[in-house]
């Protein structure tokens, strides 16, 4: 209990004397995440709407195989990432191991299920009737999509955010691909799983509360981008 | 509105840019390291790499894990060298040609903690005995007397399953032999933690238990031992293996390990902060250590060239 009062404490230190190596682990932290949830937009989104406005066969069981990837591991991905790009494996030659380019990998792939799923999923909520109206109406098929991005937006927002927090909050890639190295490939959640091995219980919760605010901070401001 | 998504996004592409700046930073020769949890945790390595980055200029990389990952690693190519201690698994590992050789630098003892009225009545014992009772005691009442095992193929894994054979045990089917063997497979620091809850008996790294030790109400009731003793080494893994590998570098850089000034910082390290030093220096003291002439050399022999 003592070290719950003492983690808060400990927290709120840190936070206010700007502890140099907590705020470079949290900007790493948060660089990270970050470009991996760019990389995995940037491909996901479009791909879900292409998944979304195309017909073909085996379109259900595609859309069953990505809502079952929600669940993948994030050690099994970071583990499969790892035989991928290790020294003796196929892109080992692109020295992404151990490096933050290879985490931000890891983390794109880890997160592309819920970000494609999610993606198809608020397009199937809505485009169905907007698209019948707005064809109706006379609006080109241009009109129509825009119509239609505009309306999932919230949902899509929705989406990114979480894959964002999966990013953030997962240890399983951190640590296998980036090896929680000191002052090149530590993170937040690397640094609190090995505070906590070393018996810094207090320092460990402490990084947790910083963890969570980063995410309340990104949230608040993608809430406020999103009123209008 | 339009500039609040504006700025955002802004913000957001810089971010990246921000780490590929940190990354460009530390440019020059880099040695990855795979090292052992119980070595890393203590932060001995922390000191060590900034006293050496500084005289050299060679950036340390360091990645901790149990023993088992660490010598995937080494096996793969995927880093330059091994800091480990688990002599049965190095000689292998040497053997299989993905290691150069061995390297013994430092060394302390295993301890068998419990709780301080000691159920099992095993103080004064050597380890394997000790084990050997309390497992006679936990097959009898295992609200006695528990063994709380690591369980996940570390050094200290490693350790504990040589203990039951020199007990006469098979390690392999303890955990059918009753509820009082728990098997956490989990780290130290999560052992330690478990065993305290369950009041049990475990085998840990002194350095572990040194940093656990405020929050824990077990002792230490075997210590010293023979049976216990815990050496580490160092391994450069082999260029004809590993093209890629930076063998001058850890070459380097274990030269640096043993040197006086090194050993100086290993065998200082933790009195201030424990009131006695975690690891004891590996100078001279070779048979102790049951590492044999070549395992002592300074300097280590030259790197061959790859194949």
């Amino acid at each position: 209990m003592d070290e719950i009062i003492g983690g808060l404490v400990r927290a709120v230190e840190l936070i206010l004397t700007l502890n140099p190596e907590v705020v470079q682990v949290t900007f790493r932290s948060l660089g990270i995440s970050v470009t991996s949830v760019l990389l995995a937009s940037t491909i996901n989104i479009p791909l879900g709407g292409l998944i979304h406005f195309s017909d073909f066969r085996g379109k259900r069981a595609l859309v069953n195989l990505i809502h079952t990837l929600y669940s993948l591991p994030t050690v099994t991905v970071g583990l499969l990432v790892y035989l991928l790009i290790s020294r003796s494996g196929p892109l080992g030659w692109l020295d992404l191991l151990f490096n933050p380019a290879g985490m931000v990998l890891g983390q794109a792939i880890l997160i592309t299920p819920i970000m494609l799923g999610l993606t198809i999923t608020a397009l199937d909520a809505i485009s169905r009737d907007i698209r019948d109206t707005t064809m109706s109406l006379g609006a080109s098929e241009m009109q129509s999509l825009r119509a239609i991005a505009r309306e999932a937006q919230p949902a899509l927002v929705s989406a990114v955010l979480l894959g964002f927090g999966r990013a953030l909050s997962e240890v399983g890639v951190a640590m296998m691909i980036g090896g929680n190295i000191r002052g090149h490939t530590r993170v937040l959640t690397t640094a609190i799983s090995l505070e906590t091995s070393m018996g810094n219980l207090e320092l460990s919760l402490a990084l947790g509360i910083i963890l969570l605010s980063i995410s309340l901070l990104v949230n608040l401001a993608m809430s406020l981008s999103q009123r209008r | 509105m339009r500039t609040t998504i504006a700025t955002l996004l802004a913000v957001l592409l810089c971010l990246p840019m921000a780490i590929a700046a940190d990354d460009s930073a530390d440019s020059g020769s880099r040695l990855k390291i795979a090292t052992t949890t119980s070595l890393y945790d203590t932060k001995l390595l922390d000191l060590l790499e900034d006293k050496f980055e500084e005289e050299y200029g060679i950036e340390l990389d360091i990645v901790s894990g149990g023993t088992g990952i660490a010598i995937q690693y080494g096996e793969k190519g995927d880093v330059d060298m091994l800091m480990v201690h688990d002599k049965a698994r190095e000689i292998k590992f040497i053997e299989d040609g993905y290691g150069l050789y061995r390297r013994c630098f430092a060394y302390n003892y295993f301890y068998v903690i419990g709780p301080s009225d000691d159920p099992a009545n095993i103080k004064g014992m050597n380890a394997s005995s000790a084990l050997k009772t309390i497992m006679e005691m936990g097959m009898q009442d295992p609200a006695k007397s528990k063994f709380v095992s690591r369980g996940d193929n570390s050094g200290t894994h490693s350790k504990e399953k040589s203990l039951w054979r020199a007990a006469g045990v098979d390690s392999a089917t303890i955990n059918a032999t009753g509820d009082w063997y728990v098997e956490a497979g989990q780290g130290m620091g999560a052992t330690l933690m478990m065993a305290e809850e369950k009041q049990a008996y475990t085998l840990t790294d002194m350095s572990t238990f040194m940093a656990y030790r405020g929050n824990m109400t077990l002792m230490p009731l075997i210590e010293g031992s023979e049976d216990l003793l815990n050496v580490y080494a160092a391994i450069p893994i082999s260029p004809v293996k590993h093209p890629n590998v930076n063998c001058a570098a850890a070459q380097t850089f274990i030269d640096f390990l043993v040197s006086a000034e090194g050993q100086e910082m290993i065998a200082t390290y933790g009195e201030d902060k424990y009131g006695q030093p975690l690891f004891m220096s590996a100078l001279g003291q070779c048979d102790v250590m049951g590492c044999n002439e070549t395992e002592c050399a300074t300097p280590a022999a030259a790197c061959p060239a790859p194949a």
